[in-house]
């Protein structure tokens, strides 16, 4: 954290000699602020660099803005100050928000006809381009780092439970039996999940084919209200919370902080985003060897499951500078430019087989498993399997969520999970007021982004 | 004329006090007048994030955080912790002055080390905190779930707070260790001495001599370590537990930057700092008026 904060202040040192050198026709500065913490972080950056060796007329300076609630944050403040950054790398839950911010942004399908870069969206996979398309198909924003929420366990722990480590638990009703086995075994975390509402409430919503809100999960428009409280989440809920009591789960915190667990080998089996798989790799004990990789569970019994999961990550969009600025068209064109190297085939794949995030594009994806990279690391194409599960038809309610003042909601729903965890209240207190105080945020949303 | 000249008569004309001034009143302006004049009109208004549309709503922002059960809940909150921060503060901070107070080997070093967490940042402390007491890393969080306590201030909402609690006043002990100390050392020895020459037992001394006598700083403390509790805190709380979990450590200075920074909820969290604001005027108003005519100067 302290070395980041050096290597940004360095950064900024450097701008006032870098200028200079653009009145001399030196490289046009394109800011580009992003919300990857390591490794996950310079594996970006590096991309950034190879576009900037790639060629002499742009130069993309990229910065590190803290975690992606904080990145954004960031980006709507330089906005409203008019210093914000051209590309800023923005996660899906504040897809929503973006897509209601009128010039704030710059839409990916005016950018590429106004400076005359193609990028084939065709290529991409179904489930990547809708979520950041409007309903015509027009792109919004620039797909990059697409994940899924999948399920990691430890091998090594397994082994000592007398469980195989080659059969992951498959649906719910196994994850608890190999939970209380890994729990009688003397293992003190079975079972713990990192982005808490990514994956124990919307993920599991879409595989279950369940509306997480109304109007096809917010795609159909701004009057969609919170739909959750359901008897699917209330078994759910209900199920993590027995769980919790018997301490066979463990609420390893909000948004991210789960995945420490799993990396320091103390849980032993995680619900995670698949861009975690960077991480594991490098800090599991016993290193890749010793991590199982499977799809999330379900529950066997509800008709239809499983359907496809969800995507997750991050998408960059274009921004304008400030409320009365635009940007050059040269600038513009920097920006098209860099995200037509990210669509090449080889970039999306190496960014996969790095990071574990998906391979956005289907010509990555045929490339990757031409080079036998999935016969060489079992399971690293989970995450695909698992978004074209139930045959790769997506629903309204598995096409992903596209919900104003989404970032808020996620709050409202992990304090009153947090709640129910702890005895505070009951499954189905804690439902009933999510979706009370969530309707709040929904109509407030709605009211101050009317045309 | 008992009285000091007016100040005509040290300065000619008006033009140096208003430019001696100027630095004061600039810093004033800028710094304070300026921004809380955004907020009241920031208060006033509905905006989307981006600020590109805004709606003016009078006092609906105000009519709806009055009538939020969970901002209320807050504000009961923000009350209770307030209170405990600094009585904890106040209390290990004159038990250790008075403590290091008296002739023992090596006051200077241990004045010294007493002194030191306030060289610490608020976030830097909570940091601290953390890695004592994380339920899963933190050394004295291991030891305690090992003991058989479950202790998991990640979930359990009164662990939580007390944490925040202990490392808020921690962080302002040495403060008031400084202040304690130097009011202890300003009391006449004679004083003490002739109470001891009169039979007063060292206990007895400490409550009729010696409390009276650091009253004026006591009160100063009680306001400074308030007016701590109440804002400076955000850094420890924020590293520590990000008032989860639910709502257990959620301050009202947390909640303005809640509703104001992660939601974007600017006309809400604009009311809410107004309000606070008003609070903190009125409590500041309050002290001055009715509790300083109790303290001995």
């Amino acid at each position: 954290m302290k070395r980041r904060t050096l290597g940004m202040a360095s950064a900024g040192l450097a701008l006032p000699i870098a200028a200079p050198a653009l009145a001399q026709g030196g490289p046009i500065e394109i800011s580009f602020w992003h919300g990857l913490p390591q490794p996950l972080g310079g594996l970006l950056e590096g991309i950034a660099n190879q576009f900037n060796e790639s060629q002499r007329r742009f130069r993309i300076v990229s910065s590190f803005r803290g975690s992606y609630p904080e990145t954004m944050v960031a980006a709507i403040a330089g906005f409203r100050a008019s210093s914000a950054p051209h590309i800023v790398q923005m996660f899906e839950v504040g897809t929503g928000t973006m897509m209601s911010a009128g010039r704030a942004v710059k839409p990916l399908h005016e950018l590429l006809a106004e400076t005359g870069v193609s990028i084939n969206f065709d290529d991409y996979l179904p489930a990547v381009k809708g979520y950041y398309s409007l309903s015509d198909g027009r792109m919004m924003s620039m797909p990059f780092n697409s994940s899924t929420a999948i399920m990691f366990y430890n091998k090594d722990a397994f082994r000592r439970a007398g469980l195989n480590p080659d059969q992951a638990p498959a649906t719910w009703a196994d994850i608890r039996a190999t939970a209380t086995r890994l729990k009688a075994a003397g293992h003190e975390m079975p079972f713990t999940t990192a982005w808490p509402t990514w994956c124990q409430v919307e993920q599991l919503s879409a595989i279950h084919n369940t509306p997480l809100a109304t109007l096809d999960n917010g795609f159909g428009g701004l009057s969609a209200e919170l739909a959750i409280n359901n008897p699917l989440m209330l078994r759910h809920l209900s199920t993590l919370v027995e769980m919790g009591r018997e301490n066979t789960f463990r609420w390893g915190g909000r948004d991210g902080a789960g995945d420490a667990l799993f990396a320091n080998g103390s849980a032993a089996m995680i619900h995670a985003s698949s861009g975690a798989r960077a991480r594991f790799v490098r800090e599991l004990p016993g290193g890749v060897a010793n991590m199982g990789v499977a799809m999330l569970p379900y529950y066997n019994d509800v008709a239809g499951a499983p359907l496809n999961s969800i995507i997750g990550g991050a998408s960059f969009w274009a921004m304008n500078r400030g409320p009365n600025a635009t940007r050059s068209a040269d600038e513009n064109r920097g920006i098209a430019e860099f995200f037509a190297f990210l669509a090449q085939a080889r970039v999306a794949a190496a960014w996969h087989t790095e990071t574990g995030f998906l391979p956005v594009t289907k010509t990555a994806f045929e490339q990757v498993r031409a080079s036998g990279f999935y016969t060489q690391n079992p399971g690293a194409d989970i995450p695909i399997q698992q978004l074209l599960r139930g045959g790769g038809q997506m629903t309204g309610n598995t096409r992903g969520i596209r919900l104003g003042g989404f970032v808020e909601i996620r709050v409202i729903m992990q304090e009153e999970m947090e709640r129910a965890l702890q005895g505070g209240q009951t499954p189905q207190q804690a439902l009933t007021n999510t979706v009370t105080r969530g309707n709040v945020v929904l109509r407030n949303f709605e009211r101050s982004n009317r045309a | 004329m008992s009285r000091p000249a007016p100040a005509s008569h040290l300065f000619r004309g008006t033009a140096l006090p208003w430019l001696l001034l100027l630095p004061q009143l600039v810093i004033t302006a800028l710094f304070f007048f300026w921004p809380a004049g955004q907020a009241v009109w920031q208060s006033l208004l509905r905006e989307d994030a981006f600020g590109l549309r805004s709606e003016f709503v009078g006092l609906e922002n105000f009519a709806d955080v009055l009538a939020d059960p969970t901002w209320l809940a807050a504000f009961g909150r923000t009350l209770l912790f307030s209170g405990s921060v600094a009585s904890l503060a106040l209390v290990s901070a004159l038990f250790l002055a008075v403590q290091a107070d008296r002739n023992i080997r090596g006051a200077s070093v241990f004045k010294t080390l007493l002194i030191w967490p306030y060289a610490v940042a608020p976030a830097v402390a909570a940091v601290l905190w953390l890695f004592m007491f994380h339920p899963n890393i933190g050394i004295f969080g291991r030891m305690l779930n090992a003991a058989g306590i479950a202790w998991d201030y990640k979930l359990n909402g009164d662990q939580a707070m007390l944490l925040v609690i202990v490392a808020s006043a921690w962080k302002q002990v040495s403060y008031n260790f400084i202040f304690f100390l130097a009011g202890l050392q300003s009391i006449p020895k004679s004083v003490l001495e002739a109470a001891a020459i009169d039979g007063a037992s060292p206990r007895y001394r400490f409550w009729t001599v010696v409390f009276p006598l650091l009253s004026p700083t006591a009160f100063f403390l009680l306001v400074v370590n308030l007016v701590y509790a109440f804002f400076d805190t955000f850094g420890v709380i924020h590293a520590l537990t990000q008032g989860g979990p639910g709502k257990a450590t959620e301050t009202l200075i947390y909640r303005v930057y809640t509703d104001g920074v992660v939601n974007l909820n600017l006309g809400s969290s604009a009311a809410q700092s107004v309000i606070l604001m008003v609070l903190v005027v009125g409590l500041t108003f309050m002290q001055f008026r009715y509790v300083e005519r109790r303290v001995h100067y």
